[in-house]
């Protein structure tokens, strides 16, 4: 049989799925093992013990200055930061996407602007923010919405200028004027790609909050990865790490869920 | 009779590129004219300018003798091959934002009795059409068929002057096509619609129609095929559906004849 119909059923999907990430596992495992065999001391591949004990540590030692847990400060932090980053990024791509999607002078006057902010790297432009804004929350928050809404705004929009035009026709010759059809023709289309575009930016957004957080904070899971690399803690570094990993998959999938249940029409006939 | 919709000396073209040239027409209200023509003639950019996508590069249209706006409105229904229902709405919000948008500037929704009657309506529309049963359903869970009954009860449930059909069976299969026939004439007969169609489809055209309008390139410039445009080369009255094809008046040398016929 070829290998393009060998469709798989679900349990061996999870199987065959899981059996990589195993062995990455397993791999990581037996060398440290190995490197611990020979120091015990070694700190470069900690072992799964050691990582718990130090983010046990994490978990439960409030911070010496602010009193609170650091793990918990770290994650509330991040996660407040991504979270305003990425709603305000939100709501600029859907109110800025649809007026240039559906408006043609819109379009035209802001088409170029965004284009010109779009094609600026993101992190280049953290001086200015920094030096504009401060040090503070405002300066990592600006960075993310710099770094993910131009890309968000660009795809919403092309995606709402390429509905079928006879789509907008039929609606003109139903009586429906141009804010008729911003909001009940390119609205309700556009949002099940702005949930799969939050989605695509989230790795950006995570990108751009550590990247703030390395360079100017005092609190955060960015800021404590590369606080504890001065010692290389790689028994904290590793389970940030994969505590990020987990809280962006999380997000992904409520995000997949939400479009599921919101928008069944937009998944295929099998609603 | 008096005509409904009439073209004078309309052109379209393109930059250099003439697509349509002196297209002279009278259409009386109650007909149902066929369009058919090679690909190329110009048939899409006909219908595109009766239904206001398009403007007309010289000459005027009028519709019960007043210019059109230059623009799609509700006076002017139409159905396309393809995309002309909302994907994200269901047969019944499909049918009801026609009347939506013209209650409701602002919200274009309506609420409590207003879109209670208004839903009957739309159900009622429905019905007629043959949808009576799937009110419910969005047209990814229907049948090509059934988004064109859908698209024409959204078209009808505005009440057009007149109902544009852009080859509005040629995707369907033959069995549907002659189903979507007879539900097109009884529509035509029950809501004594003005219809025009653009087909592919001889065998439509005539079956359908009063009028059958054949348009094409009157003459040809081997050098410069693109200099001519094409107008209407054939008018042909079909006086009777009954008749046999004797009853066909034929017109051929020009379309401002329909008095003599």
């Amino acid at each position: 049989m070829r290998w393009v119909n060998r469709h798989m059923r679900r349990q061996d999907r999870l199987f065959l799925g899981g059996l990589p990430i195993a062995l990455l596992l397993l791999l990581y495992l037996f060398m440290a093992m190995q490197r611990h065999s020979i120091n015990p001391a070694d700190k470069i591949l900690p072992l799964p013990a050691g990582m718990a004990q130090s983010l046990g540590a994490l978990m439960a030692q409030p911070d010496p200055l602010s009193g609170k847990l650091i793990f918990v400060a770290d994650t509330v932090a991040s996660l407040e930061r991504l979270g305003i980053g990425i709603g305000i990024s939100t709501l600029i791509a859907l109110f800025a996407g649809l007026a240039l999607g559906v408006l043609p002078p819109v379009r035209a006057t802001f088409g170029p602007l965004v284009t010109g902010i779009a094609v600026i790297p993101p992190i280049a432009l953290l001086p200015i923010l920094f030096i504009a804004l401060g040090l503070g929350e405002t300066a990592k928050i600006a960075l993310i919405v710099l770094g993910i809404a131009p890309a968000m705004l660009r795809d919403l929009a092309g995606h709402v200028a390429a509905l079928p035009r006879e789509q907008i026709i039929k609606a003109q010759t139903l009586g429906a004027g141009s804010w008729q059809i911003m909001i009940r023709v390119a609205l309700p289309q556009a949002m099940p790609r702005l949930l799969q575009v939050v989605r695509l930016s989230l790795g950006p957004a995570w990108v751009f909050l550590i990247s703030a957080e390395a360079i100017a904070s005092d609190v955060g899971l960015g800021y404590r990865i590369f606080l504890v690399r001065r010692y290389l803690a790689m028994d904290v570094i590793i389970p940030y790490v994969v505590w990020i990993a987990l809280l962006a998959i999380f997000m992904d999938a409520l995000l997949a869920l939400m479009s599921r249940r919101l928008f069944p029409w937009a998944h295929g006939a099998s609603h | 009779m008096s005509a409904l919709l009439s073209l004078c000396g309309v052109w379209v073209e393109y930059g250099d590129k003439v697509v349509l040239e002196k297209v002279d027409l009278d259409v009386e209200a109650g007909s149902f004219v066929s369009i058919v023509g090679p690909s190329g003639a110009g048939k899409s950019s006909f219908l595109r300018v009766i239904l206001g996508q398009e403007v007309p590069t010289r000459g005027s249209i009028l519709l019960d003798g007043v210019p059109l706006a230059p623009e799609c409105g509700p006076d002017r229904g139409v159905v396309f091959q393809r995309y002309s229902v909302f994907p994200h709405l269901t047969a019944l919000r499909n049918t009801v934002f026609g009347l939506e948008c013209e209650k409701a500037p602002l919200a274009a929704r309506l609420f409590g009795g207003a879109r209670r009657a208004a839903e009957e309506e739309a159900a009622a529309m429905l019905k007629a059409v043959g949808l009576g049963d799937s009110l419910h359903l969005y047209p990814a869970q229907m049948s090509g068929g059934m988004q064109q009954r859908l698209a024409i009860a959204q078209a009808l449930i505005k009440r057009p002057r007149i109902l544009l059909l852009d080859e509005p069976f040629g995707a369907l299969d033959p069995g549907i096509r002659a189903d979507m026939h007879a539900l097109i004439r009884q529509l035509w007969s029950d809501y004594a619609l003005t219809i025009i169609m653009v087909t592919h489809d001889i065998r439509e055209a005539f079956s359908l129609g009063t009028r059958v309008l054949a348009l094409d390139k009157r003459r040809h410039d081997r050098h410069a095929p693109h200099r001519f445009g094409a107008t209407a080369v054939y008018d042909l009255r079909l006086d009777r559906k009954e008749q046999s094809p004797l009853g066909i008046t034929v017109d051929n040398n020009g379309n401002k004849l329909e008095g003599a016929a």
